[in-house]
């Protein structure tokens, strides 16, 4: 009898929690069509059912057909922009267990562009693969740099060191890149639209391009979730469940330092995608890094996709750079969260 | 009746604390001086050399022939411009970073002087304003950006760290802003445009600095009469109001003429990076514990803005802005202050 009433319940929750989780992805799933349809249907001109499948299917005699076929690459482009930074935001908060990570916010999507301003100005970097390595090595210096200001002396990285070391090495960078664009106006004028951060300038190929780069960046990502959800316990307990803190430390932000440095590099800085999506997803799915890093990916493409739209649609026939909406998105959503923290003294 | 204090003690205070007054005087004095040579230099020296005499010329208004031009319309503002715009970044800096008992906690890092630029650059780009109703503007932007952070950061009583959490997100939106603004300007507004971004005194004029200059000399005296009490508030709420300090009148007083300061100057100059986050702490460490640091933090200012504008100038093969050259020098200092005050658990400046 006992056996009975006890028996059924170790399994009833994680049931449920699979139900509810199946659940979110279908709801989720739902939600990236709508927005990708919308991403090819809506913009500066309106366009009907016809023109969408005839521009789906190279037909490019209208200028609506046309204008589909412009828009579908820029979608995918949006699509895995969002879910490379939202995983890497997510794995970086769980890394530096830091409820504020956020590659822009830490002063890494400014790295990778310093990177790329240098690379472009003294080294005639000029095709996209170039770009996607500088970017990348820009990214893990400034992660290196920043986290290593943020932990120096007692109390190790508390949010409040981190953000302001972040803040303080984003000035510094940019102040670096003025001095290096100012002098060519050339390159300025070029910079100064990807420095807003957009994917209006897709193509076939740059998805292409920077596609292996952000699968093997997921795929790290992925792989050392079972250690986030270790260092998640805090470093002593995580040591004693046997896993090796620095290394799995070292490696999920090599992960996601690959991915938001080749996401920067072909779509300029992007804030706050990386921060406000793992946030959201922990109240949908909880927070367990297996399940959070996809559901992450899932959501980010989401909401970049659904940014890209509003950019589009709010300033017709012009448009707003996706970075710019996120941003002022964003950043309320991170000063609500600044809200409910108890914020640790400095 | 006998003093209840030992002569020898009282004298002994006395002393300390005429040392310590003479101390702050020489500390500024030669501060003072510093700005002073500096600025006669960056008005002597150029692609042409003028001699002092022909400098006092131009300013007693004779016409000296090349010299008129060339100081009167471009050394001379452009000197200017930057003396002032560094003695209110400076001193505006350092109030804030009082108020809130950390160094890190400067204007340009808590968005206030980015809620100025952004306002400023949008009456100039889209609306194409004049220069007084720009600075008013920009004014009134950073007080707003200044009442929202506070407003947003008080929840069971203010917190200094939540605060600067928040002024950082808000500078964010103001940052994209200016970005966007910025994106949309015409080829040709670009270097202009760039103004609002980093800082710059590359186009100033006469009658941008007419209401820098007014704002100067109404609000600087009303806060260096207020330095005693930023002292005061310095020791905490509790200390200062038990010292006879009318302590949320006299914070509000103090925010709201450091807000002043601080948008008149980004609307001449736009937000040079890092001088109000580098004026306070070097002042304070050249001063020692003494007395306001408000006049000195706010020559200091000056005297970055100065030197850093002459390099920008002069020291590299193009012309850079004064902001690019305060940020990339900035930047070391600030991760060693970063740093510093990190070992120490310590906050203050």
């Amino acid at each position: 009898m006992i056996a009975d009433v006890a028996a059924p319940a170790p399994h009833a929750l994680p049931q449920r929690r699979m139900g509810r989780r199946a659940l979110w992805l279908v709801v989720l799933l739902a939600a990236l069509a709508v927005v990708a349809v919308a991403s090819v249907a809506v913009g500066a001109r309106t366009v009907g059912w016809d023109d969408i499948w005839n521009g789906l299917r190279g037909m490019t005699d209208s200028v609506s057909a046309a204008s589909v076929s412009k828009r579908v690459p820029r979608t995918l482009l949006a699509m895995i922009v969002g879910a490379a930074l939202a995983v890497a935001g997510a794995t970086l908060q769980g890394a530096m267990r830091n409820p504020l990570g956020d590659p822009q916010l830490l002063g890494v999507t400014g790295g990778a562009s310093l990177a790329i301003v240098v690379g472009i100005a003294f080294f005639g970097l000029s095709t996209a693969t170039g770009y996607i390595w500088v970017g990348m090595l820009g990214a893990a210096i400034a992660a290196a740099f920043v986290y290593a200001i943020g932990s120096l002396g007692r109390g190790g990285p508390t949010p409040l060191r981190l953000a302001l070391a972040g803040a303080v090495i984003a000035v510094a960078f940019s102040s670096l890149m003025s001095a290096i664009l100012l002098p060519r106006i050339d390159v300025m004028s070029v910079f100064r639209f990807w420095q807003v951060g957009g994917v209006g300038g897709a193509t076939p190929q740059s998805i292409l391009q920077v596609l292996p780069f952000l699968i093997v960046g997921f795929l790290i990502c992925l792989l050392s979730s079972p250690a986030l959800n270790s260092l998640a316990l805090g470093d002593e307990l995580a040591a004693g469940l046997g896993t090796r803190v620095r290394t799995a430390r070292l490696v999920s932000s090599f992960g996601a330092v690959i991915l938001c440095g080749a996401a920067t590099a072909v779509a300029g800085p992007i804030g706050f995608v990386g921060l406000v999506v793992p946030h959201v997803c922990r109240l949908l799915v909880g927070v367990d890094h297996r399940w959070l890093l996809p559901f992450s990916a899932v959501t980010g493409a989401v909401l970049l996709t659904a940014a890209d739209v509003i950019g589009r649609v709010v300033a017709r026939p012009q448009e707003i750079e996706v970075g710019i909406v996120t941003a002022i998105l964003g950043a309320p959503f991170f000063i609500a969260i600044v809200r409910r923290q108890k914020v640790r003294a400095l | 009746m006998t003093a209840l204090v030992p002569t020898e003690t009282l004298e002994l205070v006395a002393r300390a604390r005429h040392r310590r007054a003479r101390r702050w005087w020489t500390v500024t004095g030669v501060l003072l001086l510093a700005v002073g040579a500096i600025y006669v230099l960056s008005l002597m020296l150029g692609d042409t050399f003028y001699s002092p005499a022909e400098i006092w010329g131009v300013i007693t208004g004779h016409q000296v022939a090349g010299a008129s031009f060339t100081v009167g319309e471009l050394r001379l503002p452009r000197a200017t411009t930057g003396l002032l715009a560094g003695l209110c970044f400076g001193m505006g800096g350092v109030v804030f970073q009082s108020l809130l008992r950390n160094a890190l906690a400067s204007p340009d890092v808590i968005g206030i002087t980015s809620g100025a630029s952004a306002a400023a650059v949008f009456c100039i780009v889209v609306l194409g304003l004049s220069q007084t109703a720009v600075s008013f503007i920009a004014t009134v932007a950073a007080l707003a950006a200044a009442l929202l952070i506070y407003l947003l950061a008080y929840k069971d009583g203010g917190s200094g760290p939540r605060l600067i959490l928040i002024g950082i997100g808000v500078a964010a939106i103001f940052d994209s802003v200016i970005s966007y603004i910025v994106s949309r300007a015409a080829e040709w507004d670009l270097p202009a445009a760039m103004r609002w971004l980093t800082g710059s005194l590359n186009d100033a004029s006469w009658d941008r600095i007419l209401p820098l200059a007014i704002a100067v000399l109404v609000l600087m005296p009303l806060l260096l009469g207020m330095g005693r009490d930023l002292e005061l508030l310095r020791l905490g709420d509790h200390t200062a109001s038990a010292l006879g300090v009318p302590v949320e009148r006299r914070r509000i007083l103090l925010i709201v003429t450091a807000v002043g300061l601080l948008a008149f100057a980004t609307a001449a100059a736009g937000p040079i990076a890092f001088v109000a986050f580098l004026s306070g702490p070097i002042a304070v460490r050249v001063l020692g514990p003494v007395g306001s640091p408000i006049l000195p933090a706010g020559l200091v200012g000056a005297l970055l803005v100065l030197i850093a504008d002459f390099a920008g100038q002069h020291a590299f093969g193009t012309r850079l802005p004064v902001g690019v050259i305060t940020g990339v020098l900035g930047a070391p200092y600030l991760v060693y202050l970063l740093i510093r005050s990190n070992r120490s658990q310590g906050t203050t400046l």
